[in-house]
C-alpha cells in the first residue's frame, strides 16, 4: 500500500507507466544509502569535488549593524556550482549510475539545479536533457548558456505558465517516454516517494554539517534556523538534524511575491491547501476546482505552487514556522548582504536573510541565528538590476 | 447506472474521449450526443486539469482551451445532467487526481451518481494510491478503471485482478498522442490480465486510423481513441460535429468488419 507518507503527506501519485521506475529507484536507494562503498565515494564526491565542509561564517557586521541575536551563514553559495543543489546532484548521478543508467533529465527553475545536473552529467560522462520553462530561460539566460558549455542540451517549456511547475510537468513526461537508460534527477523533496526521501537525505548533510559546526564554535546549539523555501529542499537539508532539538526554531521562508494577499504570490503555506499533485499529496496553490494557480516570484526557485510534503507536515505538526516573504523585502535583503558583508546571496536565499533582518533585531545577543545562504548571486545581478529599472546589458 | 462491461457485449469496444468545454460546453454536449449515436460504445468526458502530465500536446492544449472558455467541473456536472437521460452508453469521466480531491472526493463522487456517471478514470492515481478514491467510487456506484502500461511487467496480473469495469492497457511509453507505430506486445499484457481475470482490455494511446483500430482491437476486447477525435475538434472548432462523426464513424466500420 501507499508508501512514503509524512503524516498525511506524500505518496506515490504517479502515472502506472512509472511505478515499476520509483520502485526500482526505491530498491537501488534502499541498499545503497547503507553501502559503505557507496558512501565513500559520494564523501569523496563531497569534500574533493564540491568542496564541502561548506564553512559556516559568523556575520559580525551584520550582527552588530541589527544588534540583536549572533547571525551565521551557513555558505552553501560556495559549493561548486553556486548551491546546495550540487549536494543532491551528486548522490542521485551516483546512484544512477550504480543503476547502470547513461541519461540524466531534470527540471529546473532558477537553474541551479540544471546546472548542478548537466555539471555532474558532464563529471560523470552521462548524457544529459535540462527543461525549463521558457520565462525562466529568460530571466536566467547565463545559466541557459552555463549548462550548454558542460554539455547538456536544455529544452524550452512553452506549456502552461512556462516556468517552474510545467518544467517538471514536461519532464514527467519526458520520463514516461524513455525510462530504461533514463533517471529523472529530480532537483527538489518532492514529487512521488522515494524522491522526497532521498533529496532530503542527500542534503541533510547541510544540517549535520551546521551543528558539528555550530558546536565548535558556540559549544550550543543555534536558537534558529532559517532558510527560503519553494519546493524546500535546501530548507528541508538544514533543518532535518534539528528536528528532534525541539528548542531549535525552524523558520522556513516563501515567497510572497508582490503580496500574499495580491494574485501574484507562490506562498504556498499561506495561501494554499492541501492537495495532490506532482506525485504527492501536500499543500498547493489552487482554485477551488483543484486547478494549480499560476504563481509569481522574483525568484525563479521560489515560483512554485507546491511545497514538499515533509515540509507539510512539519507545519502541521508545529515543528517548523513558515512566513511570506515578499519580492521588495527579498530584493532589499539581497542589497544588504552584498553591502554588509561583501557576499552577494541567491535571491532564493535573500528571502531567508529578509527574516532574519526582523527577526534579529528582536532577540537578546545571547541568542544564535544560522540563515542557510542556499546560493550565490551573480546568477540574479541582471534581474535585480532590471528590478531597480538599472539597465544593464546581459 | 451502466456497468463498464456492457459496452463490450457482443462486439469489440470503442471507446473515445474528448474534453468537456473544448471548443464549449454547448459543442461538447452535442459531440457526446452524436457519438454515442454514431458507434461508440462508451464515452470518456475529459474534465480540463490545468497541469495534465500524462498528456501530449493535443490534449493539453485542449484541456488550456477548455479552462480559458471558463469551464468548471460544476458546468460540465449540469451539462451531464441535461444529457444524460439521452444517451444509452456508458459514461465516465477522465481526470486528474486534484480535480477530484480539490472538489472534495465524497461530493464529486456524490455529485457524479446523482447524475448518472458509470466510472471515473484517473491517471495520477496508481494502484498503490486506489484506496484515495475507491472507498468513494464504491459508496456511489461508480467503478474505478485501473491502468497497465507497457512497464508494468510484475504488476499486470495483481492490477487485473483488483480491476473493475475495464483494463485500459497503456500501449506504449510516453504520453497521449497520435503514433504512427505501435511496438508493444499487447498480446502478451492481455494473456497475463486474462489469466487471473475475465476484465474486458481496451488499448489505448496512440491509435488513431481505423488500421490501428483493427489491429489493436484484434489483439484486446476494445481499442479508445482521444487525441486523434481532439484533433479534429481543434481544428474545426464548432463546426467539428460532422468532421468528428465521419471518423467514428470509419473507426467503428473498421472495428465490425
Amino acid at each position: 500500500m501507499s508508501k512514503g507518507r509524512f503524516g498525511i503527506h506524500g505518496g506515490q501519485y504517479i502515472p502506472e507507466t512509472l511505478m515499476n521506475a520509483v520502485n526500482d529507484l526505491e530498491k537501488a536507494y534502499n541498499f545503497y544509502k547503507n553501502d559503505e562503498q557507496f558512501n565513500r565515494e559520494l564523501t569523496a564526491l563531497y569534500n574533493e569535488y564540491a568542496g564541502r565542509p561548506s564553512l559556516l561564517y559568523y556575520a559580525e557586521k551584520m550582527t552588530n549593524d541589527l544588534g540583536g541575536a549572533k547571525i551565521y551563514l551557513k555558505r552553501e553559495d560556495l559549493n561548486h556550482t553556486g548551491s546546495h543543489k550540487v549536494n543532491n546532484a551528486l548522490g542521485q548521478a551516483l546512484l544512477a549510475k550504480k543503476m547502470g543508467k547513461t541519461r540524466l533529465i531534470a527540471e529546473t527553475g532558477a537553474g541551479q539545479h540544471g546546472v548542478a545536473t548537466a555539471t555532474v552529467a558532464a563529471l560523470m560522462g552521462m548524457e544529459c536533457e535540462i527543461f525549463m520553462g521558457k520565462v525562466d530561460c529568460e530571466r536566467q539566460a547565463l545559466n541557459v548558456y552555463r549548462m550548454e558549455l558542460l554539455g547538456a542540451k536544455v529544452h524550452p517549456v512553452t506549456s502552461g505558465t512556462m516556468t517552474l511547475k510545467d518544467a517538471v510537468n514536461e519532464t514527467f513526461r519526458e520520463w514516461v517516454s524513455r525510462i530504461d537508460d533514463t533517471h529523472y534527477l529530480l532537483g527538489s523533496v518532492m514529487g512521488p516517494h522515494p524522491f522526497p526521501t532521498i533529496v532530503r537525505d542527500f542534503q541533510a548533510v547541510i544540517s549535520r554539517e551546521i551543528k558539528a559546526q555550530i558546536l565548535e564554535k558556540e559549544g550550543r546549539l543555534p536558537d534558529a534556523v532559517i532558510a527560503c523555501v519553494g519546493g524546500g529542499s535546501n530548507a528541508i537539508g538544514a533543518f532535518y538534524n534539528f528536528i528532534e532539538d525541539q528548542d531549535v526554531r525552524l523558520i522556513g521562508c516563501e515567497a510572497a511575491g508582490l503580496g500574499v494577499d495580491r494574485p501574484e504570490n507562490a506562498a504556498t503555506m499561506a495561501n494554499g491547501r492541501l492537495g495532490i499533485f506532482h506525485g504527492m499529496k501536500s499543500y498547493f496553490c489552487q482554485d477551488e476546482f483543484g486547478q494549480i494557480a499560476p504563481v509569481y516570484s522574483i525568484s525563479a526557485g521560489l515560483d512554485y505552487p507546491g511545497i514538499g510534503p515533509e515540509h507539510a507536515n512539519l507545519r502541521d505538526t508545529g515543528r517548523a514556522e513558515y512566513v511570506p516573504i515578499t519580492d521588495e523585502e527579498a530584493v532589499q535583503a539581497f542589497e544588504y548582504l552584498s553591502r554588509t558583508e561583501g557576499i552577494i546571496p541567491a535571491i532564493e536565499s535573500s528571502h531567508a536573510v529578509a527574516y532574519a533582518l526582523r527577526l534579529a533585531p528582536t532577540m537578546n545577543k545571547d541568542k544564535i541565528i544560522v540563515i542557510n545562504i542556499s546560493g550565490r548571486g551573480d546568477k540574479d545581478v541582471a534581474a535585480i538590476a532590471r528590478y531597480r529599472g538599472v539597465d544593464i546589458h546581459d | 447506472m451502466i456497468k463498464l462491461n456492457q459496452a463490450f457485449r457482443n462486439k469489440k469496444a470503442f471507446i473515445a474521449f474528448i474534453t468537456a468545454g473544448d471548443p464549449d460546453l454547448e459543442t461538447t454536449e452535442k459531440l457526446i450526443c452524436r457519438m454515442a449515436e454514431s458507434g461508440v460504445d462508451l464515452i470518456e468526458i475529459g474534465i480540463p486539469f490545468s497541469d495534465p502530465i500524462a498528456e501530449g500536446t493535443v490534449i493539453q492544449e485542449a484541456d488550456l482551451r477548455a479552462l480559458a472558455g471558463g469551464t468548471t467541473t460544476e458546468r460540465i456536472f449540469d451539462m451531464v445532467e441535461r444529457i444524460r437521460g439521452d444517451i444509452s452508453v456508458p459514461l465516465v469521466f477522465m481526470t486528474y487526481c486534484n480535480v477530484i480531491f480539490g472538489y472534495g472526493t465524497e461530493k464529486f463522487t456524490a455529485r457524479c451518481e446523482a447524475i448518472g456517471m458509470d466510472g471515473l478514470i484517473v491517471p495520477d492515481v496508481p494502484y498503490e494510491e486506489k484506496e484515495e478514491l475507491l472507498p468513494y467510487c464504491r459508496a456511489h456506484g461508480l467503478e474505478l478503471v485501473s491502468l497497465v502500461a507497457p512497464t508494468s511487467h510484475d504488476r499486470i496480473k495483481t492490477i487485473a485482478a483488483n480491476a473493475e469495469g475495464f483494463l485500459y492497457i497503456v500501449s506504449s511509453l510516453g504520453v497521449t498522442g497520435v503514433r504512427s507505430e505501435i511496438t508493444t506486445d499487447i498480446g502478451q499484457i492481455v494473456s497475463l490480465a486474462k489469466s487471473v481475470s475475465d476484465i474486458p482490455c481496451a488499448v489505448g494511446f496512440g491509435i488513431s486510423t481505423p488500421e490501428q483500430a483493427k489491429a489493436m482491437a484484434d489483439k484486446a476486447d476494445g481499442i479508445i481513441i482521444g487525441s486523434a477525435i481532439v484533433r479534429i475538434i481543434a481544428k474545426y472548432g464548432r463546426d467539428c460535429i460532422e468532421p468528428v462523426t465521419e471518423y467514428i464513424r470509419s473507426i467503428a466500420a473498421a472495428l465490425a468488419d
